[in-house]
């Protein structure tokens, strides 16, 4: 069940947004953040949109994928929308019982659900294209300043690395478990809420009990192959700023350089 | 020239305050690893063979004794690291030995704590994904891997390093038969192609038969050593001590015991099939 979710996932390809630099993808999509909710108009919200499905044309992975991540969160997005529409403020145009319809509303609606299915396609773009090795390595890069602060930025990446590297094994372990439990005459799938969540016990303690022994492994193995913290390594993929990514970074800041010209030029419909 | 040497060593996991009733698991084992040879341990669980591989590159300190790692103390906090980059060990689960969520970044791993620079680090990787046989998967995601295939990547990740000796401490015991050819076959090969020592653990004596010296654990101790031939056709010493002996062994063994008269123990099925022409005819 857990299996089906795409998002999160990375499929590896040639395409030129993989060969993009790491850090640049995370920088751009921070940025591409802070753009979309900075979008009041509907042409500023096109020229987004239309930015966000280039990037998913060029990342050349199936739409396929694309849709699958955002069946995830379709009843965020459609109750966030539900709220807008009916609770806006301004004019009725049309009412009935609490709910009232408003042009605002309306908008307001539409902007929601654009927006969050536009992050989160960019946000399975950067995921997709990006392996989580990268990411993290990128991260620390990023994150490489905050060390005078004393702030433990190669242990908090390799975590976060060890964490992602082990998610697809727990889960292995989780099914297997599982099966064990309802070997033995466990009943996961009856009764309330509470009893479900009280079935999940049995399976928890032991998947807890095995993830730390595999821990305790993890480091021993770690520290068999000379791990000894960040100091004095080195990184096989050492990743440079090439013309690509500066490329890349000019699309984004057209775009944003768009979006504000939009904001400040059309007036805003919400 | 003796590459490790273990020296009277003992070693305990209680506590040092616990005189009383102390259970050791080395009991003064002195044992010498010769450059470039394949030696096999066995000895059945507990019999204190995976504690001896955590002895060869430091990972466990002799209570008392001494281990050598070509002349350097395993005490010597500072060689510490030196010690790890000569002496490889494999563990038994290759799930909690694959740290990366890519196969040739899992293999770059050793090299880069070691500080190696990044072209070096490339053809290192390739080197030892080619030596076991992995090349091909180098992108690929550990976990979509088979038990054998990601013991070879843990195997890389070690030869990556570049090692003199790698021990193996039970690789295959996670392993269907398929997956324990290709993890045996890459340690021959690399034994007889690269000259790299290998010491390998294992409870199955089919994989030690492959060896070019055998010593079996009892207690905290070694039972007896030798070559195959020698310790194998000790069928009833190993008997006694609940060790099984390889299949091939024990039919001449019980051939043996029925008044058939026997030169050789055959240790694989080709000398197996030898031996039975020869009695039969």
């Amino acid at each position: 069940m857990v299996r089906d979710v795409s998002f999160g996932q990375y499929f590896p390809g040639k395409s030129i947004i993989h060969r993009l630099d790491p850090r640049a993808k995370i920088i751009m999509f921070t940025a591409y953040l802070v753009i979309i909710f900075c979008t009041f108009n509907y042409i500023s919200l096109a020229i987004t949109t239309l930015f966000t499905v280039f990037y998913i044309g060029a990342s050349g992975i199936s739409p396929k994928f694309y849709f699958k991540s955002l069946k995830v969160i379709i009843f965020i997005v459609m109750i966030t929308s539900l709220l807008n529409l009916f609770y806006g403020p301004g004019e009725p145009i049309w009412q009935w019982w609490v709910f009232k319809l408003t042009v605002n509303g309306i908008n307001r609606a539409l902007f929601v659900t654009v927006r969050i299915v536009c992050l989160i396609l960019a946000s399975s773009c950067l995921t997709f294209t990006t392996s989580p090795t990268e990411l993290t390595d990128a991260l620390e890069r990023l994150m490489k300043p905050l060390n005078v602060i004393h702030f433990p930025v190669h242990e908090i990446a390799m975590m976060m690395s060890l964490a992602l590297r082990f998610v697809p094994t727990l889960l292995e372990e989780t099914d297997k478990i599982m099966q064990a439990q309802k070997a033995r005459g466990a009943d996961m799938d009856s009764g309330n809420l509470i009893t479900k969540v009280k079935a999940l016990i049995p399976i928890l303690v032991p998947l807890f009990v095995s993830a730390f022994r595999r821990a305790y492994d993890i480091a021993t193995a770690m520290e068999c192959r000379c791990y000894r913290g960040g100091d004095g390594r080195t990184r096989m993929k050492s990743i440079h700023m090439v013309k690509r990514d500066v490329i890349a970074f000019l699309t984004l800041a057209l775009i944003i350089c768009g979006v504000i010209l939009c904001n400040i030029f059309i007036p805003a419909v919400i | 020239m003796n590459f490790i040497s273990l020296q009277n060593v003992f070693f305990s996991y209680t506590d040092v305050e616990e005189q009383q009733n102390k259970k050791y698991a080395l009991n003064g084992v002195s044992l010498d690893v010769k450059k470039g040879e394949f030696l096999a341990i066995i000895g059945h669980n507990g019999c204190g063979k995976s504690t001896i591989a955590k002895h060869l590159n430091a990972m466990l300190l002799p209570d008392s004794g001494k281990v050598y790692v070509d002349g350097d103390d395993t005490s010597d906090e500072d060689k510490t690291f030196d010690i790890r980059e000569k002496v490889g060990l494999v563990l038994q689960n290759p799930d909690n030995q694959l740290v990366a969520s890519i196969v040739e970044e899992d293999v770059a791993f050793g090299p880069e704590n070691l500080g190696v620079p990044p072209k070096e680090i490339r053809t290192r990787v390739d080197n030892a994904l080619k030596a076991v046989g992995m090349y091909e998967y180098r992108k690929h995601a550990p976990h979509k891997l088979s038990g054998g295939q990601k013991q070879r990547v843990a195997i890389a990740g070690i030869l990556a390093i570049l090692p003199e000796c790698i021990v193996l401490d039970e690789p295959t015991a996670m392993l269907d038969p398929n997956g324990r050819d290709e993890v045996l076959s890459t340690l021959l090969e690399l034994n007889h192609k690269k000259n790299m020592t290998v010491v390998l653990i294992t409870h199955y004596m089919d994989e030690a038969v492959l060896a070019d010296r055998v010593v079996v654990m009892d207690g905290g101790n070694i039972l007896t050593q030798g070559t195959p031939d020698e310790v194998f056709s000790q069928v009833e010493l190993l008997k006694k001590h609940r060790l099984d002996v390889p299949q091939s062994a024990e039919l001449a063994y019980r051939l043996k015991g029925c008044g058939v008269k026997i030169d050789k123990i055959p240790l694989n099925n080709a000398e197996c099939i030898k031996m039975l022409e020869e009695v039969l005819r």
